[in-house]
C-alpha cells in the first residue's frame, strides 16, 4: 500500500526534524532516497535546489514533490498530512507544558544533546549532496572529479563566505555558469 | 458568528501570504509573524510572541509550521489552528504540485540540465557553508559533551549509513537530557 508507506515515511520525518531549516534533509535523504528509492540522490539534490527558490519549509516542498512523483495529487496530499501531523499533536502538547511549567530542564536537555547530532547529520548529507554533485550517482572513484563541478562549489563555497550573499544568487550564478560551460564544450555533460 | 469568520479569513489571508513570500523556509518567518500579528493586527502581544517562537524551535517538524499551529491556536482555537495550517501549508503546496508535475519535461531540456548540473554544485556549496556556520558555533563553546556528540554522532552516520537517523537523535536527546539532569542535581 504506497500511500500508507508515503504518509508513515513523512510521518517519521516530521517527527524528528528538530531545529528547522536544513534539520530535515538528513531524514529526507534516509527515508527517500536510501530506504524507498523513490528519488535518485541527483533528483533530491534537484529537489534541494527547487526548495531554496521557491517559499515554503523544505520537508513540506519535500512532501508535496514526491507525494506528486509517486502517487499524483492524492499523494501530495498524503505526504504532508504525514509530514503535519507530528507538528499538530506535539507543539499542544509542548505548548501546553509549557505554560504549566515553564522552565523546563528535560527538554533543555534534550534540546542541549541534539542540536550538536543535527549538525552532524546535516554535514553527513551534505557531503553525499557534494559527492553527487563531483562524481555522479555512482559515487566517489578513483578518478577525478568533473572539473567544472568541483571548480563551481570552490567559488561558490568562497564567495559565500567572504561575502555572505543571498543563497539563492549564489545557486542562480552557479546555474549560469552552468549553462555557459557546457554549452561551450559539450563533452562535459556526461 | 460573522465576525468570527471575519477573523478566520483574515488568519488565512495572513498566514497564506506570510508563508507565499518566505522563501528558503526556516527562521526568516518569525520576525514576519511578528510584525503581522503584534505590530500590525494586535492579536499577540510581543512577550507571547517569543514564548510561541521557543516553542516553534523546540518542537520537530518545520518552525513556519508550528509557529502557525499556536498562532493560530491562540486567535481561534482547534479551527484556527487548522486555518493557519491550511494557509501555511497551501502556497508551497501549490507550487511544488506545479513544478513536480513539469519536472520530468523540464529535465530532459539541455539547457535546464545544464543550469541544474551547475546548482547542484551550488547547493553542496550552500550546504557546506551552513554546516561551518552551524559547526563553529557548536566548537565556539568549548563544550566537550557537545563538540563529542558532534563528532560521535557525524562519525556513526558515515559509519554506518543504513541505521535510521532517528536513532541518533534519540540516543543524543536522551544524553543531553541526563547530562542536564545530572547537573542540575549536583547543584544545590
Amino acid at each position: 500500500m504506497i500511500l500508507l508507506e508515503l504518509f508513515w515515511s513523512f510521518f517519521q520525518i516530521g517527527l524528528f526534524s528538530f531545529g528547522g531549516g536544513y534539520a530535515a534533509l538528513p531524514l529526507i535523504q534516509a527515508q527517500v532516497v536510501e530506504t524507498h528509492h523513490w528519488l535518485t540522490l541527483s533528483e533530491l539534490s534537484d529537489l534541494v535546489t527547487i526548495s531554496q527558490m521557491t517559499p515554503g519549509p523544505i520537508a513540506i516542498n519535500a512532501a508535496t514533490f514526491v507525494g506528486t512523483q509517486i502517487a499524483g495529487p492524492v499523494g501530495a496530499v498524503v505526504c504532508t498530512a504525514g509530514c503535519v501531523l507530528p507538528s499538530c499533536v506535539l507543539v499542544s502538547l509542548l505548548a501546553w507544558a509549557y505554560a504549566r511549567w515553564r522552565d523546563l530542564p528535560a527538554l533543555r536537555g534534550a534540546l542541549y544533546g541534539l542540536r550538536p547530532a543535527v549538525v552532524a547529520l546535516i554535514a553527513g548529507a551534505g557531503l553525499s549532496l557534494l559527492i553527487q554533485a563531483l562524481w555522479g550517482e555512482a559515487g566517489v572513484r578513483p578518478a577525478l572529479p568533473d572539473p567544472l563541478a568541483a571548480g563551481l562549489f570552490l567559488l561558490a563555497f568562497l564567495v559565500l563566505r567572504r561575502w555572505k550573499p543571498d543563497p539563492v544568487a549564489v545557486m542562480l550564478g552557479c546555474g549560469g555558469l552552468g549553462i555557459l560551460a557546457y554549452e561551450l564544450f559539450p563533452g562535459l555533460l556526461g | 458568528m460573522k465576525r468570527r469568520l471575519g477573523k478566520y479569513k483574515t488568519l488565512f489571508t495572513a498566514t497564506f501570504l506570510l508563508s507565499a513570500f518566505t522563501f528558503g523556509g526556516g527562521y526568516v518567518i518569525v520576525p514576519l509573524m511578528k510584525g503581522r500579528f503584534v505590530d500590525q493586527l494586535h492579536w499577540l502581544e510581543e512577550e507571547e510572541m517569543l514564548d510561541l517562537t521557543a516553542i516553534a524551535q523546540s518542537a520537530p517538524g518545520p518552525i513556519a509550521v508550528n509557529a502557525a499551529i499556536l498562532v493560530g491556536w491562540r486567535v481561534g482555537g482547534a479551527p484556527g489552528a487548522l486555518v493557519a495550517i491550511l494557509g501555511t501549508v497551501l502556497p508551497p503546496f501549490l507550487i511544488l504540485s506545479v513544478i513536480s508535475l513539469c519536472y520530468t519535461a523540464f529535465r530532459s531540456n539541455p539547457i535546464v540540465a545544464a543550469a541544474l548540473r551547475g546548482m547542484q554544485a551550488g547547493v553542496a556549496a550552500v550546504i557546506a557553508s551552513v554546516v561551518a556556520d552551524m559547526a563553529g558555533e557548536v566548537l565556539r563553546k568549548r563544550d566537550g559533551l557537545a563538540t563529542a556528540l558532534m563528532a560521535g554522532a557525524f562519525a556513526v552516520s558515515l559509519a554506518f549509513p543504513e541505521l535510521n537517523v532517528a536513532w541518533v537523535l534519540l540516543a543524543c536527546a536522551g544524553v543531553g537530557m541526563a547530562a542536564t539532569l545530572l547537573r542540575r542535581k549536583e547543584e544545590p
